[in-house]
């Protein structure tokens, strides 16, 4: 197991270069595979940074260890970028990322169960995450380890009713070790996510359900790298971020436009946009 | 057979420190014994089945036994999707008991029946499908279930069902049915809490010359394949019998087999329940009396059906 988290200030400029490169791996990866859900990949990417290389205790060597912090990619169709931060960490090779969405392979469009190292639960259908991390924790506090748990959930995800059974169940079991990352890109896959169900103010919603809420720019990387790292927070609470992003961050292009929750890039768009993540 | 799950379950929880308990808001002090023994690992998860059952599956999937417990179509039909996706998919040891399987609650109206869970549950990879006989079957069961490793849904009655065997059941094995009387003509499989009824049935056959057999098939997936070939060897006529929908049950999982193997379908015959809401007040009784599931009855429909051979007569 790695040296604690909270021992180290984050290193912003270090998980910035880090985004971009996992940024410019994921259109890539869109680009050969013309799947879907490249803006809900590339919003969440900051967070991914933050806790893959700052806020969880892993050691990509060893995924089982059972003391290990848990986290759970409740957007499974963000799976593109949790493949590229999985690889990039060290989970399983680099070079595998290649064969993402390819017959015959690993790296299916949502995350397996019990076949890719480091991939905690599969998901893909919504609103199944956080009760899962709920169960998980639940098992830690029985067992005596003192291992966190982080779900990231997308702001469509909120839709679901199993999202706000969990938030009661969390709360009311007082799961202060368990935190919750809000991905709210204003956008679910076919409107903004305000206009398809009554979502705001979704801080005072989690805060309402129990939780110690806060709002949080979702791409200040180091900002999200020391509030994950804080958990358990002393609230006595569990912890939800309300992580206001912008679907497509990155590349000006794709940002805030819902064309790139199913459009693929071309292969110039891939280098213009690697030009702007600064990969070349 | 509520009572001895909760009686039972009390002592597994005191043998084995990964064994817990989530309860739907139900059972007002039935586990008291369990929550006073073990106060960390019981849960009321509240009306909530979704989260408990992706609860139960985290638990699971770090190493604890979850048994999850409420009313039959709400820890089925209602986190169907968890039990699939959560529990199945990811292929961990959750524990799913339902209690009032069938038309246990027939009283409380069709959102508390459950005539079609077996359907659902089996149809879903990795999943054991039982339906204990009596109260010590449910007891042997949840110790065979906490023994492996898969997903498994239990369907029980309710309580003060009569109660067959006359102790522990040593020799219970998940997928190996148990002959509870035997005979040559005529073989009853019974599921879950219709085995009195099977019995009396069989009784009722045998005074009119017809030897039975009656088996509880306390394992619908996976299926006792060798009692089944048997049966269908040696005896002219094979009768499932189950408070479940004819779609998709122990009658439906049989006739595939049936067909899938070769044997003579022909003899199977499927006694469950109709295609349709059961819209009356009433209690169960009344329940399979009007759909034709008491024992009386189910004798009357095999009888009709079978050729009485005059050498069995004495």
């Amino acid at each position: 197991m790695e040296a604690m988290a909270l021992d180290r200030s984050p290193d912003g400029e270090a998980l910035r270069a880090q985004a971009a490169r996992i940024r410019g791996r994921v259109v890539e990866m869109c680009h050969a595979s013309k799947s879907a859900h490249l803006g809900s990949s590339l919003s969440c990417v900051d967070v991914l940074t933050a806790a893959y290389w700052h806020a969880l205790r892993i050691d990509p060597k060893r995924p089982d260890d059972p003391k290990r912090d848990r986290f759970i990619l409740s957007k499974g169709h963000a799976a593109m970028a949790i493949y590229a931060t999985l690889a990039m960490r060290g989970y399983f090779p680099e070079e595998e990322l290649a064969t993402y969405n390819q017959d015959d392979g690993r790296l299916a469009e949502h995350p397996p169960a019990n076949l890719l190292p480091g991939v905690e639960a599969a998901t893909g259908s919504l609103g199944h995450g956080l009760p899962i991390g709920l169960g998980s924790a639940l098992a830690g506090r029985i067992k005596g380890q003192d291992y966190r748990v982080f779900a990231l959930l997308s702001d469509g995800e909120n839709n679901e009713g199993s999202v706000w059974e969990a938030a009661m169940f969390g709360a009311g079991q007082k799961l202060e070790n368990v935190c919750v990352i809000v991905d709210y890109n204003k956008w679910q896959a076919t409107g903004r996510s305000n206009e398809t169900l009554a979502l705001a103010p979704l801080r005072d919603k989690w805060a309402a359900f129990g939780w110690d809420a806060h709002e949080v720019d979702g791409h200040d990387v180091a900002k999200l790298a020391e509030l994950m790292a804080n958990v358990p927070n002393g609230s006595g609470k569990p912890v939800a971020l309300i992580a206001h992003t912008v679907k497509g961050k990155g590349v000006s292009f794709m940002e805030d436009d819902n064309n790139w929750h199913y459009r693929a890039p071309t292969a110039e768009e891939v280098t213009e946009a690697h030009r702007e993540l600064g990969l070349i | 057979m509520r009572n001895a799950f909760a009686d039972e379950l009390t002592k597994l929880g005191q043998e084995d420190p990964r064994v817990v308990m989530l309860s739907g808001d139900i059972g007002n002090k039935l586990f008291d014994k369990f929550k006073d023994a073990q106060p960390d690992r019981f849960f009321n998860c509240g009306v909530a089945e979704q989260n408990m059952m992706g609860v139960a599956a985290g638990m699971a999937m770090n190493g604890m036994r979850p048994v999850a417990y409420t009313i039959t179509p709400f820890i089925t039909t209602r986190c169907l999707e968890q039990i699939r996706t959560d529990a199945a998919y990811h292929e961990v040891p959750v524990t799913i008991v339902a209690v009032g399987a069938g038309l246990s609650y027939a009283g409380l109206g069709p959102t508390h029946h459950a005539c079609e869970d077996i359907s659902f549950l089996r149809s879903i990879p990795n999943m054991v499908v039982m339906a204990p006989g009596d109260a010590w079957e449910v007891r042997a069961a949840l110790r065979a279930i906490l023994r492996q490793d898969r997903p498994v849904y239990m369907r029980m009655g309710k309580k003060g069902e009569p109660v067959i065997h006359s102790g522990p059941i040593e020799d219970f094995e998940i997928g190996k049915a148990i002959t509870i009387e035997d005979g040559s003509d005529v073989c009853l499989l019974s599921t879950g809490n219709m085995l009195p009824e099977a019995l009396e049935a069989g009784r009722l056959l045998g005074e009119q010359g017809i030897s039975t057999r009656v088996v509880s098939f306390h394992t619908v997936k996976p299926l006792d394949e060798a009692c089944l070939a048997d049966a269908f060897q040696r005896f002219q006529r094979v009768v499932t019998i189950e408070e479940h929908s004819v779609i998709g049950g122990l009658g439906a999982a049989v006739a595939e087999w049936a067909v899938d193997t070769g044997v003579d379908a022909r003899k199977l015959m499927r006694i469950g329940t109709p295609d349709k809401f059961f819209k009356k007040s009433g209690e169960q009784e009344f329940a399979r009396e009007c759909l034709g599931l008491t024992g009386h009855q189910i004798a009357e429909r095999v009888c009709a059906t079978v050729e009485q051979r005059t050498s069995a007569v004495s």
